[in-house]
């Protein structure tokens, strides 16, 4: 049995390297760790700075100066309508072969952040802002207008009434489809490769042109993806419950397993068993 | 009432019939894109004084009630509140020209001017004593202990102090009703306006909503109603005023229009609302 494991160790396509597969899940190199940090903290960054670049688009776009919901729309267009690999190489390549404009590292605090994370962070943020853009806007549009004419009503300016009363209804609704954004988010990293940036798949790529292990570590990385996915589908349940009309969700205080399974199974059983009244 | 900060009762006594004007309409006229929903309104409402509007289903009642407070823009005419125009000031040169004000002039202009919806509007995302707090809160900057103290004071008034910590979605129409009208007097109005403020509810809630208009009435709010429940317009009105077509076609004391009115149209229509209820 032994044997046959070293043969096709030796052996590239000569089968399944179950050993090697097994220690790059569990006892990842140092490298590897770094590459999925990068996938985690370029994915958060860029999905935040997202998230506000897309409330500000969204504003734009509901704003009563005609150039400025121009420009709202204008931007969503162009930035929804290219594709995310483009963009990167066009910031990261294009701008500095062109002489525009190059990124260079520079020391933030005391930690270098790479020129080609800048450029990375940056067009994933632009891009997501459009997409989040077009996100705030539906919330926006699905609140009851007499909600803002209330508001209106009581004396509040368009940006109290938004504060207030719009953005904390709108956010409710955003979760959803924010958590799906994050999710290919963190996916769409991958394509950072193509600039170079030695996130979790250009990582896996290189121990793969090392090694030739291709199919192990390329599952390895589809692991660690999955991780990350599955783990943030638990948050965003956690945070659209947290969110959730306690006058009309029927747990006030969701039980560890509700927690820990989420999802319509928890609400079905929450169902059946917890309405004692 | 008298002390009123940012009321100009000088601008007023110039500017309208006197000082004991508290609304007044010119000529307003609106349309609604080729449609001329109000054509040429005139009234005005003293202090103290209770208007109750009638009138066909289309006639142009809420329109007009949503341009004394400008939620709706008016193409011409002009309404004052004390002796002010509500989201228009006077053009830089060019005498008894109005230009739309700035949003935040706006809302400055509707705090004393208080809204009570047909469909409630109170904020899904708020307590009932937050609905009442929020805009002495947010708007005036009443420090937020005492705003919630307030708050609790007018939800006594409306007979809800024991709902303070329920949200709008687990109180019934008529509840809901009273919780609008507490968080429109938490601005404390000089001017309340009803638009069909019971016609959303089911019966056996009408009379409370009705108990709660009614002592306003007594503690001598200042109040335009429209609303087809001729028992308090007989008890409550100073003045029945009949919508036709968008225009006023007639206007008296409440029983005097029920029982001899000038009109043909006056007398078939209340006849038909009188017999309905
Ligand atoms: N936002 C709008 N856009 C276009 N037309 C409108 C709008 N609001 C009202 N209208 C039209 O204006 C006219 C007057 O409407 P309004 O709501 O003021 O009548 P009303 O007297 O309050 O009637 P009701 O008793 O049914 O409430 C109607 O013909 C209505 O269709
Ligand atoms: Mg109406």
């Amino acid at each position: 049995m032994a044997g046959g494991y070293v043969l096709a160790d030796s052996a590239p396509g000569a089968g399944f390297d179950w050993s090697f597969f097994w220690h790059y899940l569990f006892a990842p190199s140092s490298t590897f760790l770094d590459g999925l940090w990068r996938t985690v903290y370029i994915s958060v960054v860029a999905q935040l700075l997202g998230v506000v670049l897309g409330f500000l688009i969204a504003l734009a776009q509901r704003s009563r100066h005609t150039p400025l919901r121009w420009a709202g729309a204008g931007y969503v267009w162009l930035l929804r309508g290219t594709p995310l690999l483009v963009q990167l190489v066009l910031v990261y390549n294009g701008l500095a072969a062109a002489g525009v404009y190059r990124f260079n590292d520079v020391r933030v605090a005391g930690v270098i952040v790479l020129g080609v994370v800048q450029a990375a962070v940056l067009t994933l943020a632009l891009n997501e802002g459009a997409y989040m853009a077009e996100i705030f806007r539906a919330a926006l549009d699905a609140i009851d207008p007499g909600q803002a004419e209330a508001a209106h009503a009581l004396g509040m300016t368009p940006a109290k009434t938004m504060r207030v009363v719009l953005l904390p209804q709108a956010l409710r609704i955003i979760v959803p489809p924010l958590g799906n954004e994050f999710n290919l988010m963190m996916k769409s990293t991958s394509l950072l490769s193509v600039i170079g940036l030695q996130e979790m798949f250009l990582t896996a790529q290189s121990i793969n042109s090392a090694t030739f292990k291709t199919f192990e570590i390329f599952l390895v990385a589809a692991c660690y993806y999955l991780a990350l996915t599955t783990v943030w589908s638990f948050v965003q349940k956690f945070i659209e419950r947290r969110l959730a009309d306690p006058g009309r969700a029927a747990p006030a205080t969701p039980s560890f397993r509700h927690r820990l399974t989420g999802g319509a199974r928890g609400e079905r059983g929450v169902l059946s068993t917890g309405d004692i009244r | 009432m008298q002390d009123k900060p940012g009321l100009e009762q000088g601008t007023a006594a110039t500017e309208s019939a006197g000082p004991a004007t508290v609304m007044s309409a010119r000529e307003v006229i609106k349309h609604f894109g080729g449609t001329r929903v109000l054509n040429g309104v005139s009234i005005e409402v003293g202090v103290g004084e209770v208007v109750v509007m009638v009138g066909p289903s289309g006639s142009g009642k809420t329109t007009f009630l949503r341009c004394v407070n400008h939620l709706e823009r008016i193409d011409g005419g002009e309404i004052l509140v004390h002796g002010l125009p509500v989201g228009y000031r006077r053009g830089a040169g060019r005498l008894g020209k109005l230009v739309e004000d700035r949003p935040k002039a706006v809302a400055e202009r509707r705090r004393n001017i208080g809204f009570v919806f047909q469909r409630f509007n109170l904020f899904p995302h708020l307590t009932a004593l937050d609905n009442v707090a929020v805009a002495p809160a947010k708007v005036l900057g009443v420090p937020k202990a005492d705003a919630r103290e307030q708050a609790q004071a007018l939800l006594k008034r409306v007979g809800l102090a024991d709902k303070a910590s329920s949200r709008p979605s687990a109180l019934s129409g008529g509840q809901q009703q009273r919780v609008a009208i507490a968080r429109a007097l938490a601005m404390k109005p000089e001017l309340m306006l009803f638009d069909e403020p019971t016609s959303a509810l089911d019966p056996e809630m009408v009379g409370e909503v009705i108990a709660v208009m009614k002592e306003l009435v007594e503690d001598g709010m200042t109040m335009i109603v429209v609303t087809h429940e001729m028992g308090f317009a007989r008890s409550a009105a100073d003045r029945l005023v009949m919508f036709d077509q968008g225009v006023i076609l007639e206007e008296g004391p409440p029983e005097q229009l029920m029982t001899d009115p000038g009109h043909e149209r006056t007398r078939t229509f209340l006849r038909r609302i009188i017999e309905h209820v």
